[in-house]
C-alpha cells in the first residue's frame, strides 16, 4: 500500500512567478498558513512557522522557482528533520499560458506517531492523513 | 473520539502489515486468527499481536463461536474517524484558495497598473 499522503490541487488565474511569489515570501505565507513566519528560502534553510503560542520549525528541502518548493516539518524538538520524523510539504507549480495549476502534497504521515504534548494541533492538522484508506475502506464496508 | 484513543489508533493504522488484516477483515466481513495467517506473509503469532493493537484501538471487536475466535471491524468507530480524518484535506483545500485568491488579486492589481501606465 502507498504511504499516507494528502494531495490536493487548484488552478489559480494569475502567472506562475506571482503564484510563487505568494507560496514563497514571508509577508505572503502569513496570509494564508502561520500566524508568524520565517524562511531562509534555499535548501537547508530553517524557517519556523509560529500558531499563536506554538512555533514549529521547518527545513527547506527545494527551492526551484518558480516551480518547485518543498519543506519538512513537523518532527519533534530537537531533531533534525528527515525521512521518518517529519512530513514533507512539497508544491508544485505549473504555468498554463495566464494560469498556474497549484499541487501540494503532505506524505510522510503514517511515520508519525504524535506526541502527547502536541496533541491539539496534530489532532487538528493531521487526522486527515489516513484519509484516503479510511475511506476506502469506509467504501469497502459500505459495499459489504 | 478521545485524544487517548487517537494516539491508539494513528499508531495502530501507521503499521503496513496491519492494514493488510485490516483490509482482510474488511473483505471477509469476519475472521479467525488462524484463517488470516493463512492469507499473509506472517506468522500466526504476528497476527494475533496485530489483532491485539487493532483490537485496543477501537478498529475491531471479537467474539466466540464455540471454540473459536471471530473478529470483525467496527463499523461505527471507522465511520467516525473516517469523519475526523477528512480535516487535513479539507484544510490544504482552504489554504490553497487562499493563495488563490491573494496571487489573483496580486496579479490583477499588476495589470491594472501596467494598463494605467500605457494610457498615461
Amino acid at each position: 500500500m502507498a504511504e499516507f499522503q494528502i494531495e490536493r490541487e487548484v488552478v489559480i488565474d494569475a502567472p506562475v512567478e506571482v503564484v510563487w511569489r505568494t507560496i514563497t515570501e514571508p509577508e505572503q505565507i502569513r496570509q494564508w498558513f502561520a500566524d508568524r513566519v520565517e524562511l531562509e528560502l534555499e535548501p537547508g534553510g530553517r524557517g519556523l512557522m509560529g500558531f499563536e503560542d506554538r512555533a514549529l520549525p521547518l527545513v527547506v528541502e527545494a527551492v526551484e522557482p518558480p516551480t518547485r518548493f518543498s519543506f519538512r516539518w513537523n518532527h519533534f524538538a530537537g531533531e533534525e528533520p528527515a525521512a521518518g520524523n517529519s512530513t514533507l510539504v512539497e508544491f508544485t507549480l505549473v504555468g498554463e499560458g495566464e494560469h498556474t495549476r497549484l499541487q501540494v502534497v503532505e506524505s510522510g504521515l503514517e511515520l508519525l506517531a504524535w506526541p502527547v504534548g502536541d496533541k491539539e494541533r496534530f489532532a487538528d492538522e493531521h487526522r486527515g492523513g489516513w484519509a484516503m484508506y479510511m475511506d476506502r475502506l469506509a467504501r469497502l464496508l459500505a459495499e459489504r | 473520539m478521545t485524544p487517548e484513543s487517537d494516539d491508539e489508533l494513528w499508531s495502530a493504522i501507521g503499521d503496513p502489515s496491519r492494514r493488510r488484516v485490516l483490509d482482510l477483515l474488511v473483505r471477509r466481513g469476519e475472521a479467525s486468527a488462524s484463517w488470516l495467517a493463512g492469507q499473509v506473509p506472517f506468522s500466526r503469532q504476528a497476527v494475533s499481536k496485530h489483532l491485539v493493537v487493532l483490537e485496543q484501538a477501537g478498529l475491531i471487536s471479537r467474539r466466540k463461536q464455540g471454540r473459536e475466535v471471530l473478529y470483525q471491524v467496527d463499523a461505527e468507530r471507522l465511520d467516525q474517524a473516517t469523519r475526523v480524518m477528512g480535516e487535513l484535506a479539507s484544510q490544504w483545500d482552504r489554504r490553497l484558495n487562499t493563495i488563490k485568491r491573494l496571487a489573483e488579486a496580486a496579479h490583477a492589481q499588476t495589470q491594472t497598473t501596467r494598463r494605467d501606465v500605457e494610457q498615461s
